[in-house]
């Protein structure tokens, strides 16, 4: 009997447990209000009773059995409810119902790239501690679990090898392939999900539908290599387009997976061995649009302060974790160090890296982004009317006459002072010793084993770099880091360029190093396709960023860390020690919207074949989540975006999407920059 | 478990005890106050209480009823927690641990023990799973439906067929006239290794071999599960998913990246028949096939291992169809005797059941072919003098040999009519054939007197039948494979039609004919020939030492309204026959008997044969079943059962091997314990190629 009871409990148990995080707040509220009374009241009554007439034990256990109870009534009537309240919200939530009774039907089939972090990962080999682990996430969906149980074995099987940048030896960690490899990040995270749902309104399913699932922890030639990941990509869109009746595929790339992409356009017409073989006109053949998603096509300031003291706000939502969990106990305060240590095996965060120098990201005196308004509680784009805008830009002058402009060229500076003073002002040897530096760097570490390469520098460098009135550009930046992570920037150099080609035609510029960064690629001939660039805008996202020298000088520690103290005043860009501009939370407008509003407009030598781009920009409300949302993952779920994807997939052109859509001072910011087309 | 148990009835006589307590000590209490109180008792016991309960009424003295519950509950949240954490806290191994404890060392998994050996994944390997152990997700369905988009209808925890059991039968049913997708309902496969690696969680299929498959260095790009939705009726695999198409871009990137090593195809149960089917898509013209050249198979194929392979149907079919109820084709029956037979349906289970599985074509792949040929006469069948008893005697070795030897005497006077799969009585299934008087069916008149409307939503096709022809299929008496087919043309003849058109069941007379061009012949061994791959090579991998069903005794049920008129006559019992239950068994993996897994392989495509031109070499490796030594082992490492073969440790081994690239020689060629080979010589087939009629003349 009471085998039989318990085993009739058990899973709804479990599910009671799971729907804690997603209830809805007032429960919690109820729960936790009900939590404070019952103890109030334990507490009296253990204060009052002397004589102890009810065991402290038994006490427990009726409250237990109390909040239990309320807890499973609670869930009941949210379940018998629930099907009312969906009811009502399904319409809102799905832009392709509204879409399908206008007799809508998916036509080209679609190909998902994902981007960073937000694929899962799975064990195929590891080590004794990963026991029973395999073919279980390790990363994504219920893989973080395994943070908690072994945190120290999670990350060395999360790391790949310091000089290949492959398998270390004896682990196997692959992507889990297919659309549950990213639909969703976590639990009730959602990345994907929500855009697959609307898809297969209109039609879609597994035969033209596919998640080109790659490791996102390797260099974008490297999944080629070990995983032969590009070529099961291109036999996929090749399947795909025949078995749809000569339908050309629609990529929806996002983040990471943008350059990705860009890097497969290349692969894919390369003759072999290095590339796919798939001939000129390949690309022109079999591909209809490239919808990109919060694009990073010229990287992003985030992966600098990220490589540098693992610090920056998430990537993704990676550093989102790391206070929670990463920061607590369980790594024995060191977690920043583990994370540097395994984030920098993974050559990919390096494709994040701005691109294209000075000219783009500005030097130490002009950046594109000048004028840029910082209030983000205020200000609201008012371009809709042309009379508010005219007033709105006056206005904004105004205040920038009053303060100094943010010099967002200067990614890195240390100390506030560095960041603001004229650039005649600052030390300008920082080059030339640093390249000194290097070269009479043998210093062996006193620390023992070495956790991170700063473990390899000697104290006096440390200093050198870190010491006050100092300021990088996104051109001396790299400097900057082959300096403090030598192997890192060995190994990744082979795989990535981040620089402006001069002249296309260069043999040189046939090696797959260059072909993710758009800047030193050409696209490929094929007149007919087309390219968005679909972002979020409206919220504040790291430009640059304040450093200082961390306070303990201790082993294994991180030198460097962001001055959280310096702030601007009221309504400046500068905040905790990072400015911001304009963009999606993560990605800047300026990498995500430049190369579609002019570096690929029209015929340019980085487009030659004239291929159409689109800018469509989301902006943001405040206070506003989920389905209107346009941070950089959350804008998968934002409902205009969706229509668009899905207006696309059903062989609409930009044009009747509605072209070009606008919000952000996007082309006013590519006007000022000087880049030969 | 156990400690619970012991648990509740001492909490339940402390509890009592507490109240007793609880009362003697308020008694104290207000003794103890009452120096301190001078206002008089009356107020006394409600103001104690109120200090004691902080907001609970005073006209609760005692522990109610609520609070005891209240209490119960917690307690046995606690505890249960408690065992969670254990559970949670104990280390991944200490199962095995205590395993070892028990029973000494475990030997090692195949995997481990051949990478010791040295060794490596070589060719790449592609898995086809069979009938009902691919998993379904829903991707379009109606509104009571709701929010399983991407859910698991099939396979995973079956959680739906409780919730809500009505949607699930329609959302798993095709349509009745094109067998593809009802309006408005899209159901599909599952892709990728999840596909098929566990049917529900714990019931491995695929997982054991795959993990060890990757212990010797497989992976996601070396490994591909060819996932089809294996409710549809192959060819419609591909006219609605294009999954051949998708096996075939999908062998082909996995030979060029894996630098032209060749395919293991390894395909299970159904999808033997589908591979088969597959083979000669791949190599005919488009539109019909794939178009892939007549040397695509020996280009990309390096070797064809069959495990408990159908070739040719299993009698298992007929009664899924005939009556929804033969013992479990893989495991959807296992789970009626569960839960589907009970009242959830209210009584009509079976009728929903088969109603649901009547939709789909694929059942009809596996009834029986070849006919009397193969499967025997009235008066004969290939497996004539096998006896049981030898069987029960290696099961029990205990017995007294003379007892055995007495039982084996017995036997050989009386022998199974295997011939005769569904017979009418048990008398009738042992008379002798002159005795037995049979009137024709196939002309019987049907009524149409047991339409009636409270069976409107359980209809099968069994009401258009009415009386008339339940009897005239009863009067028949006995069927043979031949008539067994004709049989099911006159109880289902929509059904039928729709698989005529896309499977067949004969034996091919002459092979060049230019029908035998269309697709419905090509999962049919005996109405195809093999590609031209010389060096290709076909195994057949089964388990043997189970009964399997073979033949049954039907008789007519009592007629209800609503219900199937035939059932198995679970009366009828013949020790010495291998009678139980209704039911005739012979050797076989208990799903697929020894002849349908064997016979191609042991003479059909042995040498050079009409069904094999170019000469395909053939192994058959059979594996003795043993069961679990214990209950720790769970589904056994030794185990020759249909499904859980998947787990023999001497088959992974077996498949390694090949997958890592020895030949069927370098495994020891063939190895078999049962008399497939005496049985196959009991078959009269034509093999040579005859000489046409117009060469010879």
């Amino acid at each position: 009997m009471a085998s039989n009871f318990l085993r009739l409990r058990k899973p709804y148990y479990v599910e009671s447990t799971i729907n804690c995080s997603s209830s809805s707040d007032q429960k919690l509220v109820n729960l936790s209000f009900g939590i404070d009374e019952t103890r109030n009241q334990t507490k009296k009554r253990q204060a009052k009773e002397h004589h102890g007439r009810r065991s402290c034990l038994d006490s427990c256990c009726w409250v237990t059995g109390y909040l239990c109870t309320t807890w499973w009534l609670l869930l009941f009537l949210y379940h018998c409810c629930l099907p009312f309240t969906v009811v009502h919200e399904v319409p809102q939530l799905m832009p392709a119902a509204r879409l399908k009774r206008e007799g809508l039907t998916g036509i080209h089939p679609v190909v998902l790239v994902p981007g960073i972090v937000t694929g899962g990962l799975e064990l195929w080999e590891g080590k004794p501690c990963a026991d029973g682990l395999f073919r279980k996430r390790l990363w994504g969906g219920g893989g973080f679990t395994q943070l908690l149980k072994r945190p120290l074995c999670w990350l060395e099987h999360l790391s790949l090898h310091n000089e290949t940048g492959l398998d270390p030896p004896g682990i196997r960690v692959r992507p889990v392939p297919g659309l549950f490899g990213a639909d969703y990040s976590a639990p009730g995270y959602f990345v994907w999900d929500v855009l697959v749902k609307n898809l297969a309104k209109i039609g879609y399913e597994g035969k033209n539908l596919h998640m080109a699932a790659y490791d996102w922890r390797l260099s974008f030639q490297n999944t080629e290599v070990r995983d032969c990941a590009l070529s099961r990509l291109k036999s996929k869109i090749e399947l795909m387009y025949r078995a749809n009746g000569n339908k050309k595929v629609v990529v929806v790339p996002h983040s990471m997976g943008v350059a990705y992409f860009l890097h497969f356009l290349k692969w894919v017409e390369t003759p072999p061995p290095m590339g796919g073989g798939g001939g000129l006109g390949w690309c022109a053949e079999h591909i209809k649009a490239i919808v990109n998603i919060g694009p990073s096509f010229l990287g992003v300031p985030k992966a600098v302060s990220n490589i540098l003291s693992a610090e920056g706000k998430d990537v993704a939502y990676f550093r989102a974790m790391a206070p929670g969990v990463l920061d607590s106990g369980t790594l024995g305060l060191r977690a920043l160090e583990h994370v540097m240590r395994v984030s920098r095996t993974w050559d990919s965060v390096v494709s994040l890296m701005p691109k294209g120098g000075e000219t783009i990201w500005g030097n130490m005196d002009w950046s594109p982004e000048d004028e840029h308004v910082c209030d983000f509680s205020k200000k609201r784009y008012f371009r809709l009317s042309p009379s508010d805008n005219n007033v709105n830009k006056s206005n904004a002058k105004q205040v920038f006459r009053v303060k100094d402009p943010v010099k967002y060229g200067r990614i890195i500076s240390f100390g506030k002072a560095a960041s603001v003073l004229h650039s005649s002002q600052l030390p300008t040897a920082v080059l030339k010793e640093i390249l000194h530096m290097s070269a009479s760097r043998n210093f062996t570490s006193s620390c023992g084993e070495a956790w991170t390469e700063y473990d390899e520098m000697s104290r006096e460098s440390i200093q050198k770099i870190g010491a006050a009135d100092k300021a990088y550009t996104a051109t001396t930046l790299f400097d900057l880091l082959r300096f403090v992570a030598p192997k890192m920037m060995n190994r990744t150099e082979a795989h990535f360029s981040h620089g402006i080609a001069d002249n296309l035609d260069d043999p040189k510029y046939n090696h797959y190093k260059f072909w993710s960064n758009p800047l030193e690629m050409k696209l490929p001939d094929a007149p007919n396709m087309e390219i968005y660039c679909s972002y979020g805008v409206g919220i504040p996202t790291e430009r640059s960023y304040v450093y200082k020298l961390s306070p303990s000088n201790k082993c294994k520690r991180i030198p460097y860390q962001i001055d959280t103290s310096v702030d601007g005043e009221d309504r400046s860009c500068l905040k905790s020690g990072v400015y911001f501009a304009d963009g999606d939370e993560s990605v800047p407008v300026l990498s995500a919207g430049f190369m579609c509003a002019k570096g690929w407009k029209g015929r340019t030598r980085f487009n030659p074949s004239g291929i159409n781009t689109y800018v469509r920009e989301y902006q943001s409300k405040p206070l506003t989540s989920g389905i209107k949302s346009t941070a950089h993952v959350d804008i998968m779920g934002n409902i205009a975006l969706i229509e668009d994807i899905l207006r696309v997939a059903a062989g609409a052109t930009g044009e009747e999407i509605g072209g070009n859509k606008i919000y952000s001072d996007i082309l006013r910011m590519s006007e000022r920059i000087n880049l030969r087309l | 478990m156990s400690s619970l148990r012991r648990r509740k009835p001492i909490n339940e006589s402390s509890d009592s005890k507490h109240k007793a307590e609880e009362e003697d000590e308020d008694h104290d209490d207000v003794d103890a106050d009452g120096d301190d109180d001078v206002n008089g008792k009356n107020k006394k016991t409600p103001s104690k209480i109120k200090k004691k309960r902080g907001e609970k009424p005073p006209k609760q003295p005692k522990w109610s009823c609520m609070d005891t519950c209240c209490w119960f509950i917690g307690c046995i949240c606690i505890t249960w927690w408690l065992l969670l954490f254990l559970y949670n806290a104990m280390p991944a191994s200490f199962p095995q641990y205590v395993t070892e404890a028990i029973t000494g060392p475990l030997p090692d998994p195949p995997g481990v023990k051949l990478k010791k050996e040295g060794l490596e994944a070589k060719h790449p390997v592609v898995f086809v799973p069979g009938i009902v152990t691919g998993g379904l997700e829903l991707w379009e369905g109606r509104e009571c439906a709701e929010g399983l988009f991407r859910k698991r209808l099939w396979g995973g925890t079956f959680g739906e067929v409780y919730k809500r059991p009505l949607c699930w039968v329609e959302h798993m049913s095709l349509d009745n006239e094109t067998g593809l997708d009802p309006c408005g309902i899209r159901v599909r496969p599952v892709s990728g290794l999840v596909a098929a690696d566990y049917f529900a969680p714990g019931y491995f299929v695929w997982a054991v071999l795959i993990a060890n498959l990757a212990r010797i260095g497989y992976e996601d790009k070396t490994m591909y599960m060819a996932a089809y939705d294996w409710r549809l009726s192959f060819q419609n695999t591909e006219v609605r998913d294009q999954t051949l198409s998708r096996i075939k871009s999908n062998i082909e990137l996995l030979v060029a990246t894996n630098g032209g090593r060749k395919v293991v195809v390894i395909p299970h149960s159904m999808g033997v028949l589908y591979f088969l089917h597959f083979m000669k898509w791949v190599e005919a013209p488009a539109p019909m096939g794939g178009g892939g050249g007549p040397d695509w198979c020996s280009k990309h194929i390096k070797a064809v291992v069959n495990i408990g392979g159908p070739f040719l149907g299993v009698p298992k079919a007929i009664a899924g169809l005939f009556s929804a109820e033969a013992k479990d084709i893989a495991v959807a029956r296992a789970l009626a005797p569960g839960f589907l037979d009970n009242d959830i349906f209210q009584f009509q289970t079976l009728q929903h059941v088969m109603r649901m599985s009547r939709t789909w074509d694929s059942t009809m792949s596996m009834i029986p072919r070849g006919g009397n040929t193969i499967w025997g006469g009235l008066d004969w069948s290939p497996e004539e003098g096998n006896s049981c008893a030898k069987k029960r005697e290696k099961k029990n070795e205990t017995q007294i040999a003379d007892q055995a030897g007495s039982e084996n005497a017995v036997c050989k006077a009386k022998s199974a009519n295997y011939g005769r799969i569904i017979s009418f009585g048990k008398d009738v299934a042992e008379a002798p054939s002159s005795d037995i008087e049979r009137i024709d069916f196939r002309g019987a008149i049907k009524g149409h007197s047991a339409a009636n409307t409270t069976c409107r939503d359980v209809w099968t096709e069994y009401h258009d039948m009415g009386f008339a022809g339940i009897k005239a299929v009863a009067e028949y008496k006995t069927y043979t494979a031949d008539s067994l087919v004709d049989l099911l043309h006159f109880v289902a003849p929509k059904m039928m039609a729709r698989g005529t058109a896309h499977f067949s069941y004969g034996v091919a007379d002459n092979l060049d004919d230019p029908k035998y061009k269309h697709y419905k012949y090509w999962s049919n061994p005996l109405e195809t020939r093999l590609p031209n791959a010389p060096d290709m090579e076909i195994y057949s991998l089964y388990g043997v030492g189970l009964p399997t069903e073979r033949a049954y005794v039907y008789k007519l049920s009592p007629h209800a309204e609503c219900s199937i008129p035939f059932k198995i006559d679970t009366s009828a019992d013949d020790e010495d026959t291998c009678l139980r239950d209704g039911v005739y068994s012979v050797d076989g993996d208990e799903t697929v008997p020894v002849l349908s897994a064997g016979f191609m392989c042991a003479k059909g495509w042995r040498g050079k044969t009409r069904f094999n031109p170019s000469g395909i070499r053939t192994y058959i490796r059979e594996y003795n079943h043993l069961p679990p030594a214990n209950l720790l082992e769970g589904r056994g490492t030794l185990s020759g059962a249909h499904v859980d073969i998947m787990g023999n440790f001497a088959l992974i081994e077996d498949v390694i091997r090949i997958a890592a690239g020895a030949s069927g020689e370098e495994l020891g060629g063939d190895q078999v314990y049962s008399k497939i080979f005496n049985w196959s010589e009991n078959i009269n087939l034509q093999l040579d190629e005859e000489i046409p009629v117009h060469l010879s003349s």
